[in-house]
């Protein structure tokens, strides 16, 4: 299924912080989103959601399939956030319950989007876990988040997205609260999920190294309007846009 | 992957031997609770420690508070009077008798009303506890929906209305609200029963917990227990003031701050029911600030109960305090402070196992 995103338009405080963002993302293709801090990135993977700031006001049109998104009743929206449409937080530290065990934050919501009982959801919790590698997964149910580390919790946080067998993942900025030694390894399980799940990833990130690293579109935002869009190794290789050209010759030891 | 639990103090070897994770027969919780008892034993001993000092340090001499003047003249009068009570011995020993005394059950007689201390306090103390019980669970109820409300209609004119009310509760002294409250409601417009905890004509109910509410209705007498609760409703509102305005301003920044956090966007981004995201997802987070001040808040109670007692003419551990610190009643004044730091104690421990139970970071650390 495609996510396609016109002309989308965020007003915050008589601020325009979107001005009209067109994107498109295909199953089984990750679509890297990047641009500097401020440059509407992170918006633009919360309006999907409808998760933007209280006050913001929204225009465009986001549809999934056949239905705009942005026309849809809390209700309706309500069922496709975490069932079709998921998203992976920034920093997996805050952005799981600290209070809550990792298995009930997996199973939670499939019980109410999938109508699962306690058993199958345990199950299918387990099977999720060793999908993102964690290890003694059935054990690891009965945890809490701050007995894990930093690459576990974002592995945990991935296996909550994927819980409901999203067609679309968005993952903001999903390596940057971490070390640098595990970022290829959530990299790498993102882009395996991507393939074997026919996901449709959009990846938030304002670091170019990581982009080069898994997606195979790239677009460009800056001041809340996409630049460039085109395949991977255009963009980077063969920038069109001056904004694409300084970004890329400001990452230090590389050339373009 | 880390998991940290260090073995803690008062683990027996077999637990810390236990592979890490594994339920055993002694959960983290139940570990968790014995730590916590165990360091109350202590403080209770402290306690007494500490109500024996300072009623000791207080200047003023009880052979002049209990004998009258012509007794007073006659030396072996006064001297039997002290080795009767135990006055003449060095104060250290005067301590560890006390000390057995109170492990025994034994507070001494009060000087005053010549029964022992026990019975005294047996009879005042459940009066003060459903009181005070009464308007602690009014405050939180009340205080933290209030709070909740408030946190969500942010700037609106609800949460403007509820900032005005608490503000007034926290201001307003307590002894002048009973007194307004008692002569509006009981004087004025006679909605409100008189003082005491039942009306004059009926008999208490048989004596199960001395709670008359629950006594009442344990018994099924419902007329008594209709009284009973007719004369709690007025000065529990009176003391719970101050607390409901207190829970109201912690909990609407407590709610604020969590909704901010992180892991609320995360759960509506599952696409959880609004329910689920406020009581899961922000009640529960922002309910341990609460805990601490509702603890805290419980104690500020216990003070106001002594004029609120006074005013409604109830007949509770406030009263009896007062009685006996301005008769130099030392066994009666030092088995109040044993009792109001025993039930500090408790509340200290109530809200200890509260954090365990609500925040696993607690009592798995």
């Amino acid at each position: 299924m495609t996510l396609a995103i016109s002309d989308l338009k965020v007003t915050l405080g008589g601020r325009e912080i979107l001005r009209g963002v067109d994107l498109e993302l295909r199953a089984g293709q990750v679509h890297g989103l990047a641009g500097e801090s401020g440059s509407g990135k992170t918006m633009t993977g919360l309006a999907v959601l409808g998760l933007l700031p209280h006050g913001a006001r929204v225009s465009g049109r986001i549809t999934l399939g056949e239905r705009d998104l942005l026309a849809m009743t809390p209700r309706q929206l309500n069922a496709v956030r975490g069932g079709e449409v998921a998203m992976v937080f920034q920093d997996p530290a805050t952005s799981l319950h600290p209070m809550l065990t990792i298995g009930r934050q997996l199973t939670e919501h499939m019980r109410h989007h999938m109508r699962l009982d306690r058993r199958q959801a345990r199950a299918r919790a387990a099977d999720l876990l060793r999908q993102v590698r964690i290890p003694g997964a059935e054990e690891a149910l009965g945890r809490y988040p701050h007995q894990f580390s930093g690459g576990m919790r974002q592995r945990i946080a991935i296996a909550v997205a994927l819980a409901c067998s999203p067609k679309v993942l968005i993952a903001d900025e999903p390596t940057t609260a971490l070390d640098v030694t595990v970022q290829a390894g959530i990299l790498r399980l993102l882009r395996g999920l991507c393939d074997d799940l026919d996901l449709a990833v959009l990846l938030v990130t304002h670091d170019l190294g990581v982009m080069s690293a898994v997606a195979d579109e790239v677009s460009v935002m800056r001041d809340g309007v996409v630049v460039e869009t085109g395949p991977r190794a255009q963009v980077l290789r063969d920038p069109a846009h001056p904004y694409t050209r300084a970004l890329l010759d400001s990452l230090p030891g590389e050339t373009s | 992957m880390s998991i940290k639990r260090p073995p803690a103090p008062g683990d027996d070897p077999k637990a810390a031997r236990r592979e890490p994770g594994r339920r055993g027969a002694r959960s983290p919780l139940a570990r968790f609770l014995v730590r916590r008892v165990l360091t109350a034993l202590l403080l209770a001993v402290g306690i007494t420690l500490v109500t024996f000092v300072l009623t000791n340090l207080v200047p003023g001499d009880p052979v002049a508070a209990n004998l009258g003047q012509r007794a007073l003249g006659d030396p072996a009068i006064v001297a039997q009077w002290r080795t009767e009570h135990g006055l003449d011995k060095p104060l250290p020993e005067q301590y560890l008798l006390h000390l057995r005394g109170v492990v025994q059950g034994d507070l001494g007689t009060s000087q005053q009303s010549h029964r022992p201390v026990l019975d005294d306090l047996a009879d005042s103390v459940p009066a003060t506890l459903e009181l005070a019980g009464a308007a602690i669970l009014i405050s939180i109820v009340v205080g933290v929906a209030f709070g909740v409300v408030a946190a969500l209609r942010r700037d609106r004119f609800s949460d403007h209305l509820l900032r005005v009310l608490s503000l007034f509760g926290i201001s307003v002294p307590t002894f002048w609200l009973a007194l307004t409250a008692f002569y509006v409601l009981f004087y004025r417009l006679r909605i409100a029963p008189g003082s005491g905890r039942i009306d004059p004509g009926l008999t208490p109910p048989p004596h199960v917990t001395g709670l008359y509410t629950l006594d009442a209705a344990l018994a099924g007498q419902w007329d008594v227990f209709s009284s009973a609760v007719g004369h709690l409703v007025t000065p529990a509102l009176v003391l719970a003031l101050y607390t409901i305005g207190l829970l109201t301003r912690f909990t609407r920044s407590a709610v604020l701050e969590v909704l901010g956090q992180d892991h609320v966007r995360a759960g509506r981004a599952k696409g959880l029911p609004p329910r689920v995201i406020l009581f899961r997802y922000v009640l529960r987070p922002a309910l341990v600030p609460v805990i601490t001040v509702a603890g805290l808040a419980f104690g500020s109670l216990l003070s106001g109960t002594v004029l609120v007692e006074a005013i409604f003419a109830w007949p509770g551990v406030g009263q009896y305090a007062y009685k006996s610190a301005t008769t130099l009643d030392l066994p009666a004044v030092m088995g109040v402070g044993l009792v109001v730091g025993g039930v500090y104690l408790v509340i200290n421990l109530i809200v200890d196992v509260l954090y365990g139970v609500i925040d696993p970071r607690v009592r798995l650390s």
